[in-house]
């Protein structure tokens, strides 16, 4: 009966043009705007690493003090001391550090200039915990770590723009006239947001270009090309040593945790650490650190913008509206039919099978609002720009699961909002409609 | 095939009540043609309505082909409306999206026929009452007869053991209406048990037997419409 009833539909919103069309436009621009919005506001508050996110942690330690904190928290990253201490420590089953480096890079055969490139200085279990995707290679492994080597990773757009995408491990890329030998290509990898960078507000920034040793950026005195937090207390002492060992914080930490237990234990090394450093006479105050997981340094970050959620509750307001309109034109549409559901009633069909013929039918109108919901949704993507800063902007795109998602949000909510008129068709007493006419 | 026992039918609003039907009674026996007369307002259409299940009653007993109709719940009662009873109206009733072929489909498709059975019994019935060739016309391409024809066609192509007809020519000029007659009377000699409202006398002498009801009630029974007797037969009424 499915095909024999989205027949009789298909045929019932032809013989309507007008208020079929009324119904499609108001089904196709709710669910438009809607998934407009959504699109973004998917892209900035899903989760980046699935499956691996409970068992991150970015560590905080404050270096700062009751009086200087933010608010009683501690800074959003840790200083050069902190930082290599506790990853030297190995208490967690992974840990990383890292700092942002903008190397000036030198193409091979000095046909090309030089060109700025993005990276992280940072260790080889970055690779591990991130689950960094690689397409030739490899990470470097531990011991590149602690002897220092001159290696590096170098992401597939960088390999595709230096070495035409060719498998390059093996050979040497120049980076601020140090020589670097490639020991890994990643596949197209950028998470977003980029949870693990928000200190340097790179939440949305373009792809990272290349990796190197944490160890050696600090051997050839790369300076970070990111934040470098010496918050408003902080002497900032003279020359680079000064700088390293100071209290300015702009290395970022992160422990993988595989469970709650080893989160508990962490931080009662944290706690540990901290008490340490107070014993010590470097901290003034009681230890206060912070272990936040991934979802919840996202919330503590504000990495979703407060437009992208406003923009998604006006554009299902919108969409409610266009409902509601949508209700009144089912209900005028399947009231004209009285008759018809007379007839059809007299002739055996029971409530329920009115319930279907009038649930598919109003499932048509739907697909037909969710077809020109694509196509609206596929205009105001370019308008996306409009309502939000160009690197949020950029993120909304219509693959298939925003299809997918669009078709069925515009069935479904077509349908939930015919059972009203259904209902009312369901009612009509075939006798009072065949002894009317 | 159709019995009604102290039937009644009452319409209600907050300060009125109306009977439409009254300590209602009548036996039809299988393969009859009876023919329901009154005038306006006296409740024949009510009585076909509830008889045909499209409506409740609300007091007494209705025994239909021996099933006691007054506890089924709408499945219930759709399936015996489908499979039972077939229905010509005044007003043909006849979907216009739907060509002939469709609206003849449309109880079938209720049952659940395989599509080549359905299209087996469409073509029979249609043949049945001569408009073959109009299987893919649509309804506002046929005259009032032929319409009329197809909702026969329809009615009997489920095969019902009860005809209800309902003023089956009132729409129809003479000549159209003789034509429809003499197709109800053919269908009643093939047996079908054919119950036929009417305010045309004429037509009514054309039936078997006469049911005339006044205000409600049965108040004459006659085997031979030329007898105009007036005999009450439910307790009390008369007309």
């Amino acid at each position: 009966m499915f095909a024999y009833y989205l027949q009789l539909g298909l045929r019932s919103l032809r013989r309507n043009p007008m208020l079929t069309a009324l119904m499609v436009m108001a089904v196709g621009f709710g669910v438009a705007a809607s998934m407009i919005t959504w699109s973004v506001f998917r892209a900035v508050s899903g989760d980046p690493i699935p499956g691996k996110s409970s068992q991150l942690y970015t560590v905080l330690v404050d270096n700062r003090g009751p009086q200087y904190n933010d608010n009683g928290e501690p800074p959003e990253a840790l200083t050069y001391t902190d930082a290599t201490a506790l990853v030297a420590a190995h208490k967690a089953a992974h840990q990383t550090l890292f700092f942002n480096v903008a190397p000036s890079v030198l193409p091979e055969g000095n046909q090309s200039l030089p060109f700025i490139a993005d990276g992280y200085a940072t260790n080889a279990d970055f690779f591990n915990m991130f689950e960094v995707p690689f397409e030739y290679g490899g990470a470097w492994r531990a011991g590149d770590d602690d002897g220092r080597a001159a290696v590096a990773v170098i992401s597939h757009e960088l390999n595709q723009q230096l070495f035409n995408g060719a498998n390059s491990v093996g050979r040497e890329i120049t980076m601020d006239r140090h020589s670097y030998r490639i020991v890994g290509v990643t596949a197209h990898w950028d998470p977003k947001p980029r949870f693990y960078d928000l200190f340097s507000h790179n939440a949305f920034g373009d792809p990272v270009q290349l990796y190197l040793p944490f160890t050696r950026a600090i051997d050839v005195a790369m300076d970070t090309s990111g934040r470098n937090n010496c918050g408003s207390n902080t002497d900032f002492g003279v020359g680079r040593e000064a700088w390293l060992h100071g209290e300015c914080v702009w290395v970022p930490v992160w422990v993988e945790l595989p469970d709650p237990a080893a989160a508990t234990g962490y931080r009662e090394f944290l706690t540990h650490y901290a008490a340490e450093q107070q014993r010590a006479g470097r901290f003034h105050w009681a230890p206060n650190v912070r272990l936040r997981g991934v979802n919840d340094w996202l919330d503590y970050e504000r990495v979703v913008p407060p437009e992208s959620r406003i923009s998604l509750m006006v554009a299902l307001g919108f969409f409610a509206i266009c409902m509601v309109n949508t209700i009144g034109l089912l209900l005028a549409k399947f009231m004209r039919r009285a008759a018809e559901i007379g007839v059809r009633r007299a002739l055996g069909a029971p409530r329920r099978e009115i319930y279907r013929q009038f649930l598919i039918e109003a499932a048509a109108v739907g697909l037909a609002g969710g077809v020109l919901g694509l196509l609206l949704t596929a205009l105001g993507m370019f308008g996306v720009g409009l309502l939000f800063e160009p690197e949020i902007a950029r993120l909304a795109h219509l693959d298939l699961s925003l299809v997918a998602t669009t078709l069925l949000v515009a069935i479904a909510a077509t349908v939930l909002a015919a059972f009203y008129p259904t209902w009312r068709a369901a009612q009509v007493q075939p006798a009072w409609q065949l002894k009317s006419n | 095939m159709l019995k009604m026992t102290h039937l009644s039918k009452v319409y209600r609003t907050e300060v009125v009540e109306t009977y439409a039907l009254r300590d209602f009674n009548i036996d039809v026996k299988e393969g009859e043609f009876v023919a329901v007369t009154g005038p306006s307002g006296s409740g024949k259409t009510t009585f076909l309505t509830i008889a045909g299940l499209l409506e409740t009653f609300t007091g007494g007993e209705y025994h239909l082909d021996g099933i006691e109709v007054s506890n089924l719940n709408d499945n219930a009662r759709s399936k015996i409306r489908n499979e039972k009873i077939g229905f010509i109206f005044q007003a043909f009733n006849l979907i216009p999206d739907l060509n002939v072929f469709d609206n003849i489909e449309v109880p079938l498709r209720y049952r659940g026929m395989k599509a080549a059975e359905r299209k087996q019994r469409i073509m029979e019935s249609l043949e049945r009452v001569g408009l073959a060739s109009r299987a893919k016309h649509y309804p506002a391409e046929l005259s009032g007869g032929q319409q009329q024809r197809v909702a026969i066609a329809r009615a009997l192509a489920g095969s019902p053991r009860l005809l209800l007809a309902d003023e089956p020519t009132g729409n129809l000029d003479t000549q159209m209406a003789r034509g429809v007659l003499e197709l109800l009377e053919e269908i009643h000699r093939d047996g079908a048990t054919i119950v036929m409202v009417t305010h045309d006398p004429e037509l009514a002498a054309r039936a078997q037997r006469n049911v005339h009801i006044i205000d409600g009630q049965v108040v004459e029974l006659s085997e031979d419409p030329r007898f105009h007797s007036v005999h009450a037969v439910a307790d009390g009424a008369h007309g």
